[in-house]
């Protein structure tokens, strides 16, 4: 809204805004101030805030004990190799229903929609079930089939928002200009929905990234994305906050910085299109 | 080359027919417009005739050869859309050379006949510029460059100057105009727009909820309008529809007189009125006249110079020759 | 719109997603109504014959299933309670003229991106833990007894994790609605004489009916479901067995399959309830 206010009132909200953005920050800007403390001073009363000897022993810590770097790398394994392969699947999908319409499209979209809606927890035994049939327990393939699965209603959805911002009569145009189907999709849709594609990809990187049911669920130990590396420090012994802070800041480094790229496209993925 | 036939062609979408069977030859270089009010079938036509729709029934023929099931982009046609349907992510030169590029034309051809059709069009100072920086009336330009470097045997318009503002169109319209008469091929135009159709067909096909009603030129159609439907449709402003007693004197249900083709006087006439509004235009005035007692207003066109009042009582005589004689059906008597 | 050979290839596109997604909701949903009517413990003889539908009258009779009802309905009540009404509030604040508006954002949405079972073990032990806790050091700075957080308070204390972790959600798609709004609508308001609370009520907050309507049903929908911010803290204890966390218990604690199933198609019957009305909203949205 482009009103004039006072320099006044334009003040008290930059106070009260910036003071509620940083208590709502705080957690997260503690756990990567302890990530830097000595265990001491992680639980040092009263707190020490920016103070202390800033020390990276406990990232190195978390590297050499745990094999930090396994899980990290399942994690980009598993939410990779997810929306990967959900584009593969996601992008002709949401292309058809955008483009070439038919009267049944509404229902198969709020059909797909309805599928996300499942609890997981009704499906857990089935899915447990088959996952050791088919010896997919704890393997990074099985987990990123399910995650796959389980955001594709919102990718498809996603890109068909997108797709349908794209007008019809310049794939016609394509057509007339002698393009076939696989020029039109690569020389014509493929450039103009790349904004499109991208966003939905980040956000179900995100998805991916943070899933904690199946994650937990279907993996031990060579399968274990971030997720479940950070659930094992929920019984601990000794002092660990300095480097639960350590493992938690770069378990959610990554998707930080790209949910705030991707904050706007965010709305419309996660209210499948109903908010822009 | 570009005769197009059009045999008994039909069109339906589910249980909705639009078009109902139509028999249509458009002839090699004929420039012929398809017109018509919002949702009589003119842009589905075009679009059959394109190939972006499959017709129902009937056959089309381009240049004697069966093009029913060829696809688009084989049938030798160019479109210029109504919202030009510029490739965003390209430039003009690239918009440009698209459908040469599909067509697999090596790469300094593709540059001399791009070349070519800019500076025919005035883009060559756009060619490196994205159509997002470009006017509407420049878009346009795209757009018909785009058609015209595949030298195709037809070209179809589909309302291209619905989206300029009206200085504009007035422009984009003698160019068209003059484009045809250099290129001499087959055009295709549709438009809701009568003035256009006027303007620049060789051929004007009007048409009515799917149907042809008349098909002919521009003087034809305005001279001899086969019905009541194309009589108002063609001429601006409306020619006057009169039923009743009036009509019954010239033995007919129905009479049509151009608001042009009617005299006035202050004092005597065949018919009087009250003059309502007036709308000057410099060259001609228009005098909306009501209570005549033959239809609920009554146009008249006369010199620029003829002033009257609101309010003024008005005498109107028609001219005998140029009166229309319609049936209860709507249909010209001759 | 379109020919039919664009069609049938339409078809053959969307075919790989309709088939994937069908197997994905067929296969284990009518495994788990097939388990619903057995008596199968896997580690205790596996399958022993078909009780119809006594796991279903099991499960709502055992002691455990109202208090996850009323686990999962506190949960769910309490945190749709908070961040509906703070993010209204937020949104407002956000969409006001500010300094650096842009980072105040960034920091608001940040909780969105963090992992639940990173949110759970940093709340848990940095904040609410009783003696080394951020918020016991607070407690005790204020000469009060620390809070024994996830005992004592148990339920506030999952409401105020998971609240942290969707409030940006909620405040992000009301701060979208609320941009939305023509700026000419308020002008308008203030015009015809509007006071400032008077255009929240008359203007903003009808203008804002749809979007809160889609934050509580998607919100409600991922609330049912969640899990790790439970797994990691309390496991269920101190009254915080949700209804999902008692079926998981069921189904992977007990491994008592069929009783945990029956649970399952009472948590799909639930969801759906809530998935019809999201649906609706969305639906009607197609149609623009």
């Amino acid at each position: 809204m482009a009103r004039s206010v006072t320099t006044q009132r334009k003040t008290l909200n930059t106070l009260i805004a910036w003071g509620i953005g940083l208590l709502i920050f705080f957690p997260i800007l503690w756990t990567i101030l302890t990530s830097f403390k000595t265990e001491a001073q992680a639980i040092a009363d009263p707190p020490v805030w920016f103070f202390f000897d800033w020390t990276l022993e406990n990232y190195r810590v978390v590297q050499e004990r745990s094999n930090y770097s396994r899980f990290l790398w399942n994690s980009v394994i598993i939410a990779g190799g997810s929306t990967i392969l959900g584009m593969m699947v996601a992008i002709p999908a949401a292309w058809s229903m955008a483009f070439v319409p038919s009267r049944r499209t509404k229902d198969i979209l709020l059909w797909m929609l309805s599928t996300k809606m499942l609890p997981a927890v009704g499906v857990l035994y089935p899915i447990y079930l088959i996952f050791i049939k088919l010896g997919l327990l704890d393997s990074r393939f099985g987990l990123t089939i399910v995650l796959m699965l389980i955001n594709l209603p919102i990718m498809i959805w996603m890109l068909y928002t997108y797709f349908k911002e794209i007008p019809g009569e310049i794939l016609e145009a394509a057509r007339m200009d002698g393009a076939g189907l696989r020029q039109e999709i690569l020389y014509v849709l493929t450039p103009m929905a790349i904004p499109g594609i991208a966003s939905t990809m980040l956000l179900n990187i995100i998805l991916a990234w943070n899933e904690a049911f199946w994650t937990l669920n279907l993996t031990a130990a060579r399968a274990a994305p971030l997720t479940a590396f950070i659930a094992s420090y929920s019984s601990p012994e000794g002092l660990f906050y300095a480097k639960l802070s350590a493992a938690s800041t770069m378990a959610i480094a990554p998707i930080l910085i790209i949910g705030w790229f991707s904050q706007k496209q965010l709305v419309r993925g996660l209210t499948f299109g109903a908010v822009k | 080359m570009g005769r197009i036939v059009l045999e008994q062609v039909t069109k339906s979408f589910g249980d909705v027919t639009v078009i109902p069977p139509l028999d249509l030859t458009i002839e090699d270089g004929e420039f012929t417009v398809f017109v018509g009010p919002s949702g009589c079938g003119k842009s589905t036509l075009l679009r059959l005739i394109a190939g972006l729709e499959d017709v129902t029934s009937g056959a089309i023929r381009i240049d004697g050869t069966d093009a029913t099931s060829i696809p688009p982009a084989k049938r030798g046609l160019a479109m210029v859309f109504q919202s030009y349907a510029l490739y965003p992510h390209m430039t003009v030169r690239k918009n440009i050379a698209f459908p040469l590029r599909m067509a697999g034309m090596d790469k300094a051809e593709q540059d001399r006949r791009v070349e070519q059709a800019a500076d025919v069009l005035n883009l060559t100072d756009y060619l490196d510029r994205r159509p997002g920086q470009l006017s509407g009336g420049q878009r346009q330009r795209v757009a018909i460059g785009r058609a015209i470097v595949r030298e195709p045997s037809a070209f179809l318009f589909d309302e291209p100057l619905s989206n300029l503002d009206a200085a504009l169109r007035v422009g984009m319209r003698l160019e068209i105009s003059e484009m045809h008469n250099r290129l001499k091929t087959t055009m295709i135009y549709v438009t809701h727009d009568q003035v256009e159709a006027m303007t620049m067909a060789d051929k004007i096909v009007v048409l009515h909820a799917g149907r042809i009603e008349q098909v002919g030129s521009p003087l034809e159609l305005y001279r001899a309008p086969k019905n009541t439907f194309v009589a108002g449709f063609i001429g601006s402003p409306k020619m006057n529809l009169i039923t009743g007693a009036a009509a019954r004197q010239h033995d007919a249900h129905t009479i049509g007189i151009r608001p042009e083709h009617m005299s006035v006087s202050a004092s005597e006439g065949t018919w009087s009125g009250v003059v309502g509004v007036s709308e000057h235009l410099g060259s001609d005035t228009f005098f909306h006249v009501h209570d005549t007692g033959l239809a609920e207003t009554i146009t008249v066109r006369v010199d620029g110079e003829i002033s009257f009042k609101h309010g003024d009582r008005i005498y109107l005589t028609p001219r005998a020759d140029v009166i229309h004689r319609f049936d209860d059906k709507g249909d010209r008597l001759s | 719109m379109a020919t039919k050979a664009s069609r049938s290839a339409a078809r053959l596109m969307l075919a790989p997603a309709v088939i994937l997604l069908l197997g994905w909701m067929l296969v284990p949903l009518t495994m788990t109504l097939i388990f619903s009517f057995q008596r199968y413990l896997p580690l205790r003889g596996g399958f022993q014959g078909w009780i119809g539908f006594e796991n279903y009258t099991r499960f709502v009779t055992s002691s455990a299933f109202w208090p996850s009802v009323q686990a999962t309905l506190f949960i769910v009540g309490g945190v749709l309670l908070i961040t509906v009404m703070l993010g209204i509030l937020l949104a407002i604040l956000l969409d006001q003229p500010m300094w650096g508006q842009g980072i105040v954002r960034i920091l608001v949405i940040a909780p969105f991106f963090v992992m639940p079972t990173v949110s759970g073990l940093v709340w848990k032990n940095m904040f609410m833990d009783p003696n080394n806790g951020l918020l016991s050091h607070l407690w005790r700075f204020f000469g009060a007894d620390p809070i024994i957080w996830l005992s004592d308070a148990s339920m506030a204390s999952i409401i105020l994790i998971v609240s942290w972790q969707w409030l940006p959600f909620a405040t992000l798609i009301l701060l979208t609605a609320i941009q939305s709004l023509d700026s000419e609508q308020i002008e308008a308001a203030e015009m015809d004489g509007a006071s400032a609370l008077s255009r929240f009520w008359h203007i903003i907050l009808p203008h804002l009916a749809r979007a809160i309507t889609i934050v509580i049903l998607i919100q409600t929908i991922f609330l049912l479901a969640i899990f790790a911010e439970i797994f990691v803290t309390t496991q269920g204890s101190f009254g915080t067995r949700t209804l999902t966390y008692l079926i998981y218990q069921r189904v992977l604690e007990s491994q008592n399959v069929g009783l945990g199933s029956a649970g399952g198609i009472y948590a799909v019957i639930l969801a759906n309830i809530f998935a019809l009305f999201l649906m609706r909203i969305v639906g009607k949205n197609l149609d623009r």
